[in-house]
């Protein structure tokens, strides 16, 4: 054991991004842009809701997208053709989840002094997302009723750091054992202050609801 | 492969640290991992041989993981309670007024070196 040094770090691995996060919210707010980090499992229906609220919201505010994937560009494209927005595609690398410093990559390929909002969508996971600090100003996830209402319970994490959880697809809720009440009851033991929204993304119910959070949102950020 | 994402931050912290402290190879990186950090200790260090293996600084070097337990504080009765068995409502007054005390961690504890 001779010549053994010890080099003491007691850094949490998280603490560059967090602090890359709350720089990157500064500069959103100087700029008056508002980035919302949107997030939920693959096949919830994260694209069909956007396009959804975008075209509510389009003729209001200034809106641009960030599509994060693994791999292709069949969401950013999907968005540009069903609403006209400026959208683009972040790759990932293989990594499941976006740090600040990938957003803010991405935010510099956006035209950010024409756009109001723009809107993160992450990768589809329930896990790594929530824990890396996007220097989102909000974060919003979409759970689907055939996921389950159980979901707040086994990511506790997700439900506890979003603001809103969009619930879609509620048009299928007859077929499915899945108990909106208990869900809300378990997002709130989770988070208390979250807000619920359920939405059907196909048919447009509820979405005004949603549409009408972010924009209320989007004022409040750029008073 | 939520592991593999921390494991390129902690190499990332480890070279800047080596870079700082002049070191040209890293014996040991030593962990403190909390129980409800969501991150399995196997795939951590798993992922941790397939990617630090592939920097010099890094060669052979071992990925020690120290266990925090989860501890969680009551607001309702003030008494503190282990997490992992009882979960959000405290085991001594039934309060679901509670939150995490330490368990959360992932954390770079030390480096070690051997010449």
């Amino acid at each position: 054991m001779e010549n053994v040094k010890i080099i003491e770090i007691k850094k949490s691995v998280f603490e560059n991004n967090d602090r890359a996060a709350d720089e990157l919210r500064g500069e959103l707010k100087t700029k008056g842009v508002f980035l919302l980090n949107l997030m939920s499992s693959p096949g919830s229906g994260k694209t069909t809701t956007l396009i959804q609220t975008i075209n509510r919201l389009k003729d209001k505010i200034r809106i641009a997208v960030m599509e994060a994937d693994i791999d292709s560009d069949v969401d950013a494209i999907k968005i540009k053709e069903a609403t006209g927005v400026e959208s683009i595609q972040l790759h990932t690398g293989g990594m499941c989840h976006l740090d600040a410093e990938m957003t803010e990559q991405g935010l510099n390929n956006v035209s950010m002094e024409q756009a109001d909002l723009v809107i993160l969508e992450n990768v589809g996971n329930l896990v790594c997302p929530a824990e890396f600090d996007t220097g989102a100003v909000k974060n919003a996830m979409i759970l689907s009723v055939p996921e389950g209402h159980d979901k707040p319970l086994k990511y506790p994490l997700m439900f506890s750091i979003c603001d809103v959880v969009v619930i879609n697809k509620i048009d299928v809720l007859p077929y499915f054992d899945f108990d909106m009440e208990k869900c809300k009851e378990y997002i709130h033991m989770r988070n208390p202050k979250a807000t619920v929204i359920p939405i059907c993304a196909k048919t447009g119910e509820g979405v005004e609801v949603f549409a009408e959070w972010l924009l209320n949102e989007v004022s409040e950020w750029k008073r | 492969m939520h592991e593999l994402g921390i494991v390129f931050y902690i190499i990332r912290d480890v070279k800047k640290a080596a870079q700082e402290h002049g070191v040209e190879h890293v014996s040991a990186v030593v962990m403190n991992i909390g129980e409800v950090s969501t991150i399995v200790p196997e795939y951590l260090t798993d992922c941790w041989r397939w990617a630090a293996d592939k920097e010099e600084l890094l060669r052979g070097c071992e990925l020690k993981i120290e266990p925090i337990p989860a501890v969680t504080h009551c607001d309702g009765c003030g008494k503190e309670y282990p997490t992992v068995a009882h979960g959000k409502i405290c085991p001594h007054c039934g309060s679901e007024k509670t939150w995490l005390l330490r368990g959360n961690e992932v954390e770079i504890k030390e480096l070690i070196i051997e010449n």
